[in-house]
Parts: structure tokens; sequence; C-alpha cells
């Protein structure tokens, strides 16, 4: 009796999100053939790693009591430039740097408008992503896909193994416990929840909170790119279309489902592990079982909404930090 | 006297006759031509600029309509449904209003009462690549079903006599008027080789990510597929992919169309990326729009009178009949119209 009190009470979102993944994980082992098998397996994980990777980058800033919605943008568009670069001619470390520093500067660029200017993050990211896309699109890449040249080390990415396994599932976790040891062991990582938490007080204890801000958009912005260059590594192209697509959602998807909560403060690199990994095992098997994209959308976005409204009872607002233009 | 008058009669005649034949012999086509069609506005709304086919009309048709002396433009709705309404909305209300709209419609219906009013503005409306619920001037492009069968006959090929003849396809989604036919055209297909079986029919949704996450699926839950068809040549890079991440290029062949792009198809054919693709011939797709452009703006018909189907002939190309001129080049094009 005791114990089932005591299980209930610590029934946080992460459980749950945990427990129902385990649950549809063992529906679809028993009931369709060739979901556990070492080859999908690694697909799962592996249909999930450029994900988990932008989870990683957003919820860092989800944390910090903000949201990145130029991620995609940002991915899709500055390895977009990249190519477009390389394909021109350009020699390889200078097209690097170029694009590397174009990202640094969106990202510092967020970061101070947040921090500095104090625009909400919401409008602050919504337009920046816009900008990004239109700019990239309209001046430095003449269509939607640029192709990967061939040989080019991007390329050689994609297919590089190791045991079989595709090197994105290494870097997904690779950047996780990177993250985690961030977050959980330095001193900084734990300022980004204080400052997370409640801004005013962390400013009042002597915190940077705002070149912080400033590092987590940064940061970011760093991992979208990360994430376009192994997007274009495994399709040997990418293509920009992606910026209109339900990508960004997703992303906020596996961070909010996870149990980050969107008010800031909570959460960390083990609920966008559960998130992700619910994320996969349920796309996994409606793709095994054929459900078409419009139910598989609507399962999703069911989900989202459960879990939001469970974020809510969880983790309420905090009257007396929440401000206006908080998400 | 009589003989006097005759003489003059006859002068008269030959001065009159020589008046009304010029010094030299004047066409009237050019002038009417002209007149019909100097100045005469040109307005082309495909789903997006940014991709290979409407890239392929607009150099195109940019020539075109200059060497007759028109406006040509084009708006890009970037894949938003919305921002493409509001560019036709606009033309109807602006002035001066095109003579012609181009519309590539996104679906079966969401443009269908937006056309219907600027037909009744005296637009002509054009109905291009994706057939839609509308009776437009013209409709010009590709006869999905049929494109769809040709699809499916050129995998049944691929596949042989021998194979384990499982299909599986990557369709794009279950609104856009080209998915719809292309499935019922590969259904048609396959009914008259009930051996072979589609074991996996995913969306991809368009998205080259999402058609190697299915792709890969598929190939996982039936390791033995022979064939897959991919809906579009947008995507089928991710199918192309999961293939070669399963290290079946040998095994699957894969099909997908495409508006014959050198880089798109015909290198990937080339390379064994693609075992066939299903090409429209964009020239010659460009020059029928083209065609009843001129028509229609010298027939004096009102906008809405006839809706002829144009289709453009299709082909599947293989790496047996790749010629150097199956496609067309998107770079030496844009060159050419400046």
């Amino acid at each position: 009796m005791n114990g089932s009190r005591a299980f209930l009470r610590n029934l946080n979102q992460e459980r749950i999100v945990f427990i129902v993944a385990v649950l549809i994980f063992g529906a679809a082992v028993i009931g369709l053939p060739g979901f556990l098998t070492a080859a999908n397996l690694i697909s799962i994980v592996r249909s999930i790693a450029v994900l988990g990777i932008l989870a990683l980058g957003m919820s860092v800033v989800i944390i910090g009591r903000g949201i990145d919605l130029s991620m995609v943008a940002v991915m899709a568009m500055s390895v977009a430039w990249y190519l477009q670069l390389l394909g021109d001619g350009m020699p390889d470390h200078m097209a690097l740097a170029l694009v590397l520093g174009g990202v640094l500067v969106i990202g510092f660029i967020n970061g101070f408008l947040v921090a500095y200017a104090e625009v909400p993050a919401i409008f602050v990211t919504l337009a920046s992503g816009a900008f990004v896309f239109g700019y990239v699109r309209s001046q430095l890449i003449p269509s939607d896909a640029v192709a990967v040249p061939s040989g080019h080390w991007v390329e050689l990415l994609g297919g590089v193994r190791y045991l079989g396994i595709p090197i994105e599932v290494f870097l997904f976790l690779a950047l996780a416990g990177a993250m985690f040891v961030f977050l959980r062991f330095t001193k900084w990582g734990r300022y980004v929840y204080y400052a997370g938490d409640n801004p005013v007080a962390a400013r009042n204890m002597g915190i940077p909170v705002r070149p912080m801000l400033v590092l987590r958009y940064v940061l970011a912005a760093v991992t979208a790119f990360l994430a376009g260059l192994l997007t274009a590594a495994s399709l040997h192209s990418i293509n920009t279309r992606v910026v209109n697509s339900t990508l960004l959602y997703d992303i906020v998807l596996v961070a909010v489902i996870g149990g980050i909560g969107l008010s800031g403060g909570k959460g960390g690199v083990r609920n966008v592990l559960v998130g992700a990994a619910l994320i996969g095992i349920m796309l996994n098997a409606m793709t095994i079982i054929d459900i078409s994209l419009l139910y598989q959308n609507l399962i999703k976005s069911t989900i989202l909404l459960f879990a939001i409204i469970v974020d809510g009872l969880l983790n309420p607002r905090d009257e007396q930090t929440a401000q206006q233009g908080d998400i | 006297m009589k003989l006097m008058k005759t003489f003059f009669a006859a002068a008269a005649l030959t001065a009159a006759t020589f008046a009304a034949l010029p010094a030299h012999a004047q066409d009237p086509g050019p002038a009417a031509y002209a007149e019909a069609l100097k100045g005469k506005r040109i307005l082309l709304v495909p789903m997006a600029m940014g991709f290979d086919l409407a890239q392929g009309w607009a150099a195109i048709m940019k020539r075109e309509v200059g060497a007759f002396g028109g406006v040509f433009e084009t708006r890009d709705p970037n894949w938003s449904v919305e921002a493409g309404a509001q560019a036709i909305t606009e033309a109807i209300s602006s002035d001066p209003k095109p003579d012609v709209l181009i519309v590539m419609s996104p679906d079966l219906n969401s443009y269908s009462k937006l056309m219907k009013r600027a037909q009744e503005a005296g637009i002509y409306v054009l109905l291009i690549d994706n057939p839609a619920n509308f009776k437009a001037d013209a409709y010009i492009g590709s006869d999905w079903t049929q494109l769809g069968r040709l699809e499916a006959e050129a995998v049944v090929a691929g596949c042989g006599a021998d194979s384990s003849k499982q299909i599986g396809l990557v369709q794009g989604d279950q609104v856009n008027a080209t998915s719809l036919f292309q499935y019922a055209g590969i259904m048609d297909v396959l009914a008259k080789h009930p051996d072979f079986e589609v074991v996996a029919k995913p969306d991809s949704n368009w998205d080259a990510t999402t058609s190697r996450n299915v792709t890969t699926t598929m190939l996982q839950q039936h390791p033995d597929i022979c064939g897959i068809i991919d809906f579009w040549d947008g995507d089928a890079t991710g199918a192309a992919a999961a293939i070669r991440d399963a290290g079946k290029q040998d095994q699957v062949f894969l099909v997908t169309t495409g508006g014959g792009e050198k880089t798109a198809d015909c290198d990937k054919i080339e390379d064994g990326t693609y075992g066939a693709v299903v090409m429209t011939e964009l020239k010659q797709e460009t020059y029928n729009m083209v065609t009843i452009i001129k028509y229609l703006l010298q027939s004096g018909q009102a906008p809405g009178t006839s809706s002829p189907y144009l289709y453009t002939l299709l082909k599947a190309t293989t790496k047996d009949n790749l010629r150097p001129d199956s496609c067309w080049d998107l770079k030496a094009l844009q060159a050419d119209a400046g």
C-alpha cells in the first residue's frame, strides 16, 4: 500500500513516458514480427539520431527558459550554403570556416536579442529562422536541393559504420554524454538550471545570466549545423524544403514529451533520450503496420497534446517568476 | 472616242491594280500576332520556384514570352498553399491584371474557386503538372495514371520473372493528385500481374529523410523486395540512401519520376542509383504552354470556353535507353535564358 502510494507520488512525466515507451515496445515485440531484430533496433536509433541531436540543442535552450525556433532553418540552410560553396569550387577549409562563422553569428544574434534587447525568444528565433531561410535561399543557393560533391568527406561520413552501426548513432550518444556532463557536473551547466528556474534570483547571486543566455543559443545553432551535416551525409544532398516540414515541432515534441518543462529549469539529457525513444519506437511501429501519414500525424499530435497537458499539471507555472513573453 | 475611253479605263484599272499591290508583298500575320500578344502579361504560380521543373519552365517561358513582347512574371509560394492562394488573389485584383495565369495546384481542390474567379475576371487559367477539380483553359502536363502504369511496368521488368515479385511503394501523400493517380496507375498494371505483390506502401510526405526511414524499415520487414517505386525524384534520394545502406543496390530496382533534369535524373540512372525514371519532356511541355498561350490570346474566346488536356509524352528511361540528350541541363538552360 505504502509502496504503491510512493510510486504514484513519484510518477512524473518522464516516468509515464518511459512506461508508455516500454509498453509500446513490448506490444511491438509481440505483435510485429521482425520488430525485435538487431537491424530494426539500429534503424530505430538511427532514425531518431538527427532528431535527438537537434532535441539536445533545443533542450539546453528550453531548460534556460527559452526556445529556439530557428534551429531547422539553421540546420538546412547552413549545410545547403556550405555544399553550394563547395560546388562553386571554394576550398573546403574556407567554405567550412565561412559557414561556421555564419552559424555562430546567427546564434549570437539570437542570444543577444533575447538577453540584452529582452525580446521574447519565441519571436526572435521565429524571425531569425525565417530570415536565415529567406536570405540563404534567395541570395546564396539557386534551388531547394543541393547535392554533396562526389567523394567529399560529408559523403564518406554517411557510409562510415562501426560494428555495423551508422556513425550518427555514435555521434548522438557522444553528444548526449557530453551534454550530460556539461549540465550535471560543470558550474556553467548548473547555472543553466538556476537561470531557467529563476532568472532574477540567479542574477542577484552573481551568475552571468545574460552572457550564458547568448552561449546557449550559440550552442543550439552549432548543434543544428552538425545535425544538418549528418543529414546531408546520409542522403548525399540536403533539401531546404525540410524547413517547411513538421521537423521543428518534432524537436519540441521530443523535448517536451520527455518531460523538459517549457517553463524552464527542469529536465536533462535523460528526458531527451526517453522522449526520442518513444517517438522512434512509435514511428517505426506505425511504419511497419503501414499506417498512413495522416493518421501518424494525428497520433503524434494527440500524444504531444497529452504530454503538454500533463506537463502543465505536473510543472505548474511559477507565478513568482513567470513573466510576459514566457512560453 | 470609244477607243480613248477604253484606253483610259484600262490605264485606270492598271494603276488601281498596282496601287493595291504594294512594292513589297506584305504578310498580315506579324501585325495581327503583335497586336494580340504584345505587352500581354503571363504569370506563373508554381508550388515553389526552387525545384528543377519550375526553373525549367520559367527559363523557357522567359525567353519565349520576351520574344513576342510580352511580360513574364513568376511568384514563389515556396510550397505554401496559403502563399500560392495569396499570389493568385493578388493577381486577380491587380492592375494591370495578368492575361494568362499558369497555376501548378498543390492538390485537387484548394485553388478551384480562386481559379474560377480568375476566369470570371477575364484571365485565361492554365493548369500545369498537377491536375485539379477545375475546368482550366488547358491542362498541360503528365497523365499521372499513365505515369504510374509506366513505373509499374518498369519495376515489373526490372524485377524480372525469377524474382521474389515483392514491390514496395513510397507514396507522396494522400491529397496530391499526382500521388493518388500514380497509385491508381500502378495498381492498374499490377492487376494484370497478379503474381506481383505490393508488400508495403508508406508515405514520404515528399521528404527525403522520411523516405529513407520508411524504406529502411520496409527493407528490414521484407528483405526479399525486388523493386521500389518512389513517387518523386525529390525524395527518392532518401529511398536510394536506404537501399545503399542496406547494401542492396544490386537486388532492389528503384523506379521514380521526375522532370528529367540531368543531375537529378540522368546522372543517377547512369551511376545505378535509379533503375528507371519516368520522365516528362520538359521542353515539349513548356512549348505546349507557349503554343496554347499564343492560341488563346489570338482566339478571342472567353476564358473557360474550352478545356483541353495536353498530355506530355512520358517515357521510362533506363540505363539501356539513356542517351546524352535524354535529360536537360538546368544550368545551361538558365544561362541560355539570361
